[in-house]
């Protein structure tokens, strides 16, 4: 580094070039995180023969909206081909589709009914309500990969693989990191409101629907917005029980697209263009929700 | 609400869905998952109950110890390289630059799937037309196949997933950072303590408790990386990455050997678990000193 060599004139801040430093390692990690996120951008804004022959050009080679196009099903494959796609095609419209369906649904059911329980481990009170939850908790320790064959096994022989509910099911009704987050909020609620809202059982239930929702409505879209992306991500239960067509996601379907190509000859731009387009959404509720993900990561890791 | 039953009838209205995913996605599966490991299943048919059979085969499985030992090499590598950069830019947060902004663009990689990061970094490390390459062939360093070679494919995938992480280990570690008290800063900054003294002096035992965290779940996350193996190297070059969960699920899904990759699954659990209890114990994760 040679920001030692600045000079150090201002005695009231004898550590300023420290801060210099630091503040140059600062741009130096958000140009390490940055930079790929651009060079995906000037691929998919190349055409895949001008790639070949300017590998090293900052600037998008030989300027083409060709693999958008592709990717989007604008273009024939004799015009693939012709712009140096490789003529393997991915589905786009039908796993963005899938994707959102996908996505939307477990992260609606999962985020509803660990809130209906979460209620119920902080603002109810039973017998044995800790011994449940613990018992809840403790299934945050299982590893994803134990369960996933089973499930699978559970999945197959209800005749659902290759269905969206098959997909769905496992994510659709808890999570023991959902109902966690929700019940620290829940309990944090004043009792008042409830209690003068209260006069049998059976209004637990428009309580619940009009005070405790309401009022957690912040908590409950940070989860909502975190988990979707988690849902718009997942990988590996997709590949095993939606590898069809007709329920394929995004995600999947890159992997087959990449997969499809003939080695040595990958469309590379078609590629970029497809990955940037699949993590637009991301991208969008990122712009939207940014300031939410971040302050909520602190909590989030607390599990 | 005077029976001693308090709310249970409305409870087990409110917890019923949540139970019902609980027992079907995660109980049984889990009786069931053990249950397996002691069979021979090939999907077609009835589970044969063999008793420790797969077990003993495992033990003697050249590849399962190949696996392990892939496996453990990419997390070694992947926890050592996200501990010091994430502690790093934690600290570069905290003392510098606390803008939600520059957490937020360090944060992107981490909310990107899987498959995003690892097909964008297969590109940018492609032998012939990666940008990685070409530079460094322009200093004048030979080309290197990343994903292609036996001695660089694991290092290359922890190290893709420690650019991915690296901002959210980071912001965990910068809210462990933000919860120690300001006095404590102030009494070493009069006691004449230098800024290292202070770091290793108040900062490194009061984040203790957040470190041990974040290492407990990271490391239990890179024990079961997947996705960015799965594709980039599937595995390759001959056995090279093919790291514990790629090796369970082509037992599984390329052979058929439900018993087996049963068996294989529960000894990765069994290994998480002791992971987590021995960091727990030997960090005294649950014990903050400022208590």
């Amino acid at each position: 580094m040679t920001t030692s060599t600045l000079p150090r004139n201002d005695r009231k801040k004898p550590l300023n070039w420290r801060r210099i430093g630091a503040w140059v390692l600062v741009a130096v990690a958000l140009a390490v995180t940055i930079a790929p996120f651009l060079w995906m951008l000037r691929t998919a804004l190349s055409s895949n023969s001008a790639l070949a022959s300017n590998a090293g050009n900052l600037l998008p080679a030989d300027f083409s909206w060709g693999a958008f196009k592709r990717v989007l099903g604008l273009q024939t494959t004799e015009e693939a081909i012709a712009d140096g796609g490789s003529g393997a095609a991915i589905n786009f419209w039908l796993y963005l589709r899938n994707s959102v369906i996908f996505a939307t649904v477990t992260t609606a059911g999962q985020v509803f009914f660990s809130a209906m329980a979460a209620y119920a481990f902080a603002r109810l009170r039973w017998p044995g309500r800790n011994k449940v939850f613990a018992v809840f908790l403790t299934t945050m320790m299982v590893p994803p990969i134990f369960t996933a064959l089973p499930n699978f096994l559970m999945i197959k022989n209800l005749g659902l693989l290759n269905t969206m509910a098959g997909m769905s099911l496992p994510f659709l009704f808890m999570t023991p990191f959902a109902i966690f987050f929700l019940r620290q909020f829940f309990l944090s609620m004043s009792r008042e409101v409830e209690e003068a809202a209260m006069l049998d059982g059976a209004k637990h239930l428009r309580i619940f629907f009009q005070i405790v929702l309401p009022n957690a409505a912040a908590p409950i879209a940070t989860l909502a917005l975190l988990t979707f992306i988690g849902q718009w991500n997942e990988y590996f239960w997709p590949l095993l029980v939606g590898q069809d067509e007709n329920v394929r996601v995004l995600t999947v379907g890159l992997s087959v697209f990449k997969s499809q190509s003939p080695q040595g000859a990958l469309d590379w731009s078609g590629l970029m263009a497809g990955t940037l387009v699949a993590a637009l959404p991301i991208f969008l509720l990122f712009i939207a929700f940014g300031k939410k993900v971040v302050n909520s990561i602190g909590f989030s890791g607390i599990k | 609400m005077t029976s001693r039953l308090g709310d249970l009838r409305i409870a087990l209205f409110f917890i019923f869905p949540a139970v019902i995913g609980f027992v079907a996605f995660f109980l049984i599966p889990t009786i069931r998952g053990i249950y397996l490991s002691f069979t021979e299943y090939s999907i077609l048919g009835e589970p044969t109950w063999i008793g420790i059979d797969n077990y003993t085969a495992i033990f003697a499985d050249e590849l399962f110890w190949n696996a392990m030992g892939v496996t453990l090499q990419y997390v070694a590598l992947n926890i050592g390289f996200q501990t010091v950069i994430a502690l790093g830019l934690a600290l570069l947060m905290h003392r510098v630059a606390k803008s939600t902004f520059i957490r937020g663009a360090l944060l992107l990689p981490f909310l990107v799937a899987n498959v995003i990061v690892a097909l964008l970094w297969f590109w940018m490390l492609d032998y012939q037309l990666g940008i990685v390459n070409e530079i460094m062939s322009w200093v004048g360093l030979p080309r290197v196949a990343f994903f292609g070679s036996e001695q660089w494919a694991i290092p290359t995938i922890a190290f893709v997933n420690v650019w991915r992480h690296m901002g959210y280990t980071a912001l965990l570690i910068f809210a462990g950072l933000q919860s120690i008290p300001n006095h404590l800063y102030e009494v070493a900054n009069l006691d004449g303590a230098s800024p290292t003294r202070t770091f290793w002096s108040v900062t490194m035992p009061l984040l203790r408790p957040v470190l041990v965290l974040v290492l407990v779940v990271t490391v239990i996350g890179s024990f079961q990386v997947f996705d960015t193996v799965a594709v980039t190297t599937n595995g390759g070059p001959v056995n090279a990455s093919r790291v514990i969960q790629m090796y369970i699920y082509q037992k599984a899904f390329g052979e058929s050997d439900f018993g087996y990759a049963s068996a294989l699954s529960v000894i990765l659990f069994v290994i998480l678990a002791l992971v987590a209890f021995v960091q727990m114990k030997f960090l005294k994760g649950n014990e903050s000193d400022l208590d």
